[in-house]
């Protein structure tokens, strides 16, 4: 088996902040990123398709074809976006790195048809990631 | 689906690659200038990987605010600008290799309680990473 992995980025803001907690269980839980007004991070987002290569083509999935879907999929949803308010699947999430590589790995399964979604690792910034694989959560 | 949650961190320290029961023409042969008697030091990065359920209230396997100053009291201010080999207790009998200090930092990380430690991978330059994961022969160290 093969492993092709492409790389986009895109910017966004967000605010952690859950209606359930009190304003100063939201401030001390989620600290800086609990800023009413909100702030963002450039996002580098790594895609890693698993699959044998076509023996016609040498290839497990054309890259043209998965850049399509990152840009449709994911920059056109989240490039310059707020991620609480203009990305339907957060709304009722805390936007973390987490959640965000979830919503990310859920809108690609169904999109992936040739080769099959191995992984999603979301960068918030060079010394944090978060990383979606198949599997059960333990 | 299964989530991880990937935190770097960096320290600086220096060791110096020498083992006690070889003689000094092994030690130099085994170790080449990583046995300079002086030692030498480099600019060490710590990814460390936690898995878990997504608290669905945080959105969070882990809260940064309590992983940071978890790592930065178990590592960080344990091993930055430190000689390893005459600082670290764990070191005075162990050669401080960094597989050896990749075990020795996941036994400091593997009790934080809000997530489960799933991989220690330490970079001791930008070409040499090493990783240590929860697999049955990684307890054994841990």
């Amino acid at each position: 088996m093969i492993r092709i992995t492409r790389r986009v980025e895109f910017s966004a803001s967000h605010i952690y902040h859950n209606p359930a907690f009190s304003a100063d269980e939201n401030r001390r839980i989620f600290g800086k990123c609990n800023n009413p007004h909100g702030h963002g991070h450039n996002y580098t987002l790594e895609v890693t398709i698993a699959g044998e290569p076509d023996p016609k083509t040498g290839m497990v999935l054309d890259l043209k074809e998965l850049k399509e879907i990152l840009q449709k999929e994911i920059v056109d949803r989240m490039d310059h976006r707020h991620l609480n308010y203009e990305v339907p699947e957060l709304a009722e999430k805390i936007p973390t790195c987490e959640n965000v590589a979830l919503v990310i790995w859920s809108l690609l399964k169904p999109k992936i048809t040739t080769g099959k979604l191995d992984r999603v690792r979301l960068y918030e910034s060079a010394d944090l990631y978060a990383e979606v694989t198949d599997g059960d959560c333990s | 689906m299964r989530v991880s949650l990937t935190r770097r961190y960096k320290f600086a320290a220096s060791h110096r690659l020498h083992a006690a029961s070889l003689s000094e023409e092994e030690n130099r042969r085994v170790y080449g200038k990583c046995n300079n008697p002086y030692g030498h030091g480099h600019n060490y990065e710590v990814l460390v990987t936690l898995t878990g359920p997504v608290d669905p209230a945080t959105g969070m396997i882990a809260n940064l605010g309590e992983l940071d100053p978890f790592v930065e009291r178990q590592v960080v201010d344990v091993f930055d600008h430190k000689n390893l080999n005459e600082e670290i207790p764990e070191f005075r009998d162990k050669v401080p290799t960094t597989e050896n200090l990749c075990a020795e930092v996941f036994r400091r990380l593997k009790n934080f309680k809000s997530a489960t430690l799933e991989r220690v991978r330490i970079e001791e330059t930008s070409k040499n990473g090493f990783e240590m994961t929860m697999e049955p022969s990684a307890k054994a160290w841990a």
